[in-house]
C-alpha cells in the first residue's frame, strides 16, 4: 500500500503537520511518498521520496492547480491513500481531490482503530465514528495535533519534479491580510479567564472579567464569544486567534471545540466550568466543575476578593 | 437572479448523544433540532445580498430530512428566503457526503442557479465536504471557509479564513458555490410579522429518490462516546464549589494575584 503525503506549507516555510502524516502513513502500513506543490524552499526537512510540483506565485493557492497536481502524483505513485492536513489548506483541497478520483473522503482523523479502523470526531468533538471507505482510493485529512511526528526528521528528500497541468481560470487571488496588530498579548499571561457561549449574552462577559481581574488574569474568549462581538477578536483563543500557554486558564462555558483547544492545550492548570459535563473541555481540564457558571462565577469572585 | 442556500437541521450540541440501535449514527429521539450554525451565516449572507440588490434575487433555501426540517425551513423563510424545498428523506444520517452533494447538484443543475451558499461545515458530521463537492459535481468554482463576502459586477469577493489569524482574498466569478465561516455574519432573529409571513411562502416537498442516483462512497461503521481521560469531576451546591474553588485557584494563581494586592 501507498500512501501520498501531501505536504502544507506556510509563508514559504514547511509545515510540521508533514510529519504527523508521515506518522499516519506508518500506521497504516503505507509505504510515504511526499508531495509538495510549491517552491523548493518549502521542501520538509524529512528523509524520503518527494515529489515536487514547482508553481509560480506559490503562496497564491490556486486550488485548480493544487488538486492538478496530487491526481499528478497519485497517479504516479499508484497512491491508494492520500493525507493532507485538515487546515484551511487541506479542507479546501482534499474533497476536489476525492471528486476527480471519485474517492471516498475521510475528514478529520483523530484516531486509528484497532484494526486500522479510520476514526473521526464528530458532535462538535464530543463523538466520534468510524469511517468505512467503500472505494479503492482514499482521501483522508488528519487532525493537526491528534498524532505524534513520525517519519525521519533532518534528513533530505529525494526529489522528483512532476508537472499539474494548469486549472482552468476560475479563483482570482488578490493577496493575503496579516492579522490585526494586537494590543493584548496573552501570551504572555500567567493567568487567563475565558468566556465561552455558555454566556449567553454580551451582558455576562462582566461577570467573566470580573473573576479574571480578581485572579489577576487577563479576560480571553472562544471563537463564538468574538464571532458575536461580545469580547474583541484580539482577545480569541484557539487555532484561528493567540496560542497560550498560561500557568492556570479558568474556562467559563467553553465546550472545547478542536480549534479551541489547540489554542490552549499548553496552558499548565486548566480549570473548566460547564453545565455539560460531556463537553470536550474536560478532556483537557484538570478539574471539571459542573455548574451554571452565572452563579458560580460572581460567588466565586466575591469570596476572591475578601 | 437566483440563490441557493443549502442547510442542515441538527441537533442541538449541548444535547446528550447515544448511539442509536444499529450503533452507526446517534438515537434522535428527545433531541432538539435546530439550524446548524454555519448554514445560518449563509442563509443570513444570501438575505443581505438580496437586500443589497433591491430584493430582485430569488433565494431559495433547500433541505434534506424527514418532516421536521420543515421548521427550519420555516425559520430561513422567516429570515427572508422566498422559497424552500424539503428534499424528503426518513433517514437523512444513511447518505454520505457524496451522495448528499448529488442531491443538491441535481436540484441546482435543473434550476440554474448563480451563487449556492452553505455552511463550511455540520456541527454533527463535520465533514466539510459538501460545498466544495456540489461545486465539482457541477462544474463551477467553490471558495471555502468565507468570513467576509462582497458582490458586484457578477462576481464574489471573499476573504478566506486561513489560520492564526491571517486572511486571503479571493475574487471568483458566478456561478460559484461560496462555503460560509461563522463570524461572516451575524444572522438575525425571524422578527413575528415575517414569521407570519413566512407561514405563506411556497415549501415544496420533493422526494429524495426522485434527486438521487449516485451510490455512496463511504459508510459509518460505528457511532460512539471516545473514552475521555478524566480529570477531577466537581459538582454540588454552588457555595461548596466556592469553597472548594478559592483555595485551588488560589493557589495555582498566587504569586501573580500577590503581585498586585
Amino acid at each position: 500500500m501507498k500512501a501520498l503525503v501531501v505536504c502544507e506549507a506556510r509563508g514559504g516555510k514547511a509545515l510540521d503537520t508533514t510529519f504527523e502524516l508521515l506518522e499516519v502513513a506508518s500506521r497504516l502500513g503505507a509505504e510515504p511518498v511526499m508531495l509538495l506543490v510549491g517552491e523548493a524552499s518549502a521542501i520538509p526537512a524529512a528523509a524520503g521520496r518527494l515529489l515536487l510540483a514547482e508553481v509560480e506565485r506559490a503562496d497564491a493557492y490556486d486550488p485548480g492547480l493544487h488538486r492538478n497536481a496530487v491526481v499528478e502524483a497519485v497517479r504516479r505513485v499508484e497512491a491508494d491513500v492520500v493525507l493532507l492536513p485538515h487546515s484551511s489548506y487541506g479542507w479546501d483541497l482534499a474533497p476536489r481531490v476525492a471528486a476527480a478520483l471519485r474517492a471516498a473522503q475521510v475528514s478529520e482523523l483523530v484516531a486509528l482503530a484497532e484494526g486500522g479502523g479510520l476514526e473521526v470526531a464528530c458532535c462538535n468533538g464530543k463523538m466520534r465514528r468510524v469511517v468505512q471507505p467503500a472505494t479503492a482510493k482514499v482521501v483522508v485529512t488528519v487532525q493537526p495535533g491528534a498524532f505524534p511526528a513520525g517519519g525521519a526528521r533532518g534528513g533530505a528528500p529525494s526529489i522528483e519534479g512532476i508537472q499539474a497541468a494548469p486549472a482552468a481560470p476560475g479563483i482570482e487571488h488578490l493577496g493575503h491580510e496579516a492579522p490585526s496588530a494586537r494590543e493584548v498579548d496573552l501570551g504572555r499571561a500567567s493567568v487567563i479567564v475565558s468566556a465561552g457561549r455558555g454566556v449567553g449574552k454580551k451582558e455576562n462577559v462582566g461577570v467573566v472579567e470580573a473573576l479574571a481581574r480578581a485572579l489577576g488574569g487577563e479576560l480571553a474568549a472562544s471563537r463564538p464569544v468574538v464571532d458575536s462581538g461580545w469580547v474583541g477578536a484580539d482577545r480569541q483563543v484557539g487555532s484561528t486567534g493567540q496560542t497560550v500557554a498560561p500557568k492556570l486558564y479558568v474556562a467559563c462555558g467553553i465546550s472545547g471545540a478542536v480549534q479551541h483547544l489547540a489554542g490552549m492545550k499548553g496552558a499548565e492548570y486548566v480549570v473548566a466550568i460547564n453545565k455539560d459535563r460531556d463537553a470536550p473541555i474536560g478532556e483537557v481540564a484538570d478539574v471539571l466543575v459542573v455548574a451554571d457558571l452565572l452563579q458560580l462565577v460572581p460567588a466565586l469572585t466575591a469570596r476572591l476578593r475578601q | 437572479m437566483k440563490i441557493l442556500v443549502c442547510v442542515k437541521q441538527v441537533p442541538d450540541m449541548s444535547s446528550r448523544f447515544a448511539p442509536d440501535g444499529a450503533g452507526t449514527w446517534f438515537a434522535e429521539a428527545d433531541l432538539a433540532h435546530r439550524i446548524n450554525e454555519y448554514d445560518e451565516c449563509a442563509i443570513e449572507q444570501a438575505i443581505q445580498l438580496k437586500e443589497q440588490l433591491g430584493g430582485a434575487p430569488e433565494v431559495t433555501a433547500l433541505s434534506i430530512g424527514p418532516a421536521r426540517v420543515g421548521e427550519a425551513l420555516r425559520k430561513a423563510l422567516a429570515m427572508g428566503c422566498d422559497r424552500a424545498v424539503q428534499v424528503d428523506e426518513p433517514q437523512p444520517s444513511r447518505l454520505d457526503p457524496w451522495q448528499v452533494a448529488s442531491i443538491v447538484a441535481a436540484h441546482a443543475c435543473a434550476v440554474g442557479y448563480d451563487l449556492v451558499l452553505t455552511g463550511m461545515q455540520s456541527q454533527d458530521r463535520g465533514s466539510g465536504q459538501v460545498g466544495v463537492l456540489v461545486a465539482e459535481q457541477l462544474g463551477i468554482q467553490a471558495v471555502t471557509t468565507a468570513v467576509s463576502f462582497e458582490h458586484a459586477d457578477g462576481a464574489v469577493t471573499v476573504r478566506r479564513e486561513l489560520e492564526g489569524g491571517a486572511r486571503a482574498r479571493v475574487r471568483v466569478r458566478l456561478p460559484a458555490v461560496v462555503t460560509c465561516q461563522l463570524g461572516l455574519n451575524v444572522p438575525r432573529y425571524p422578527t413575528l410579522p415575517n414569521i407570519m409571513k413566512a407561514k405563506k411562502k411556497p415549501l415544496d416537498v420533493v422526494p429524495a429518490a426522485s434527486l438521487l442516483s449516485a451510490e455512496p462512497l463511504a459508510r459509518t461503521a460505528r457511532f460512539f462516546a471516545p473514552s475521555r481521560r478524566t480529570g477531577q469531576v466537581m459538582e454540588g451546591p454552588v457555595d461548596q464549589l466556592v469553597d472548594r474553588l478559592v483555595a485551588l485557584l488560589g493557589e495555582k494563581a498566587g504569586a501573580k494575584r500577590q503581585e498586585r494586592t
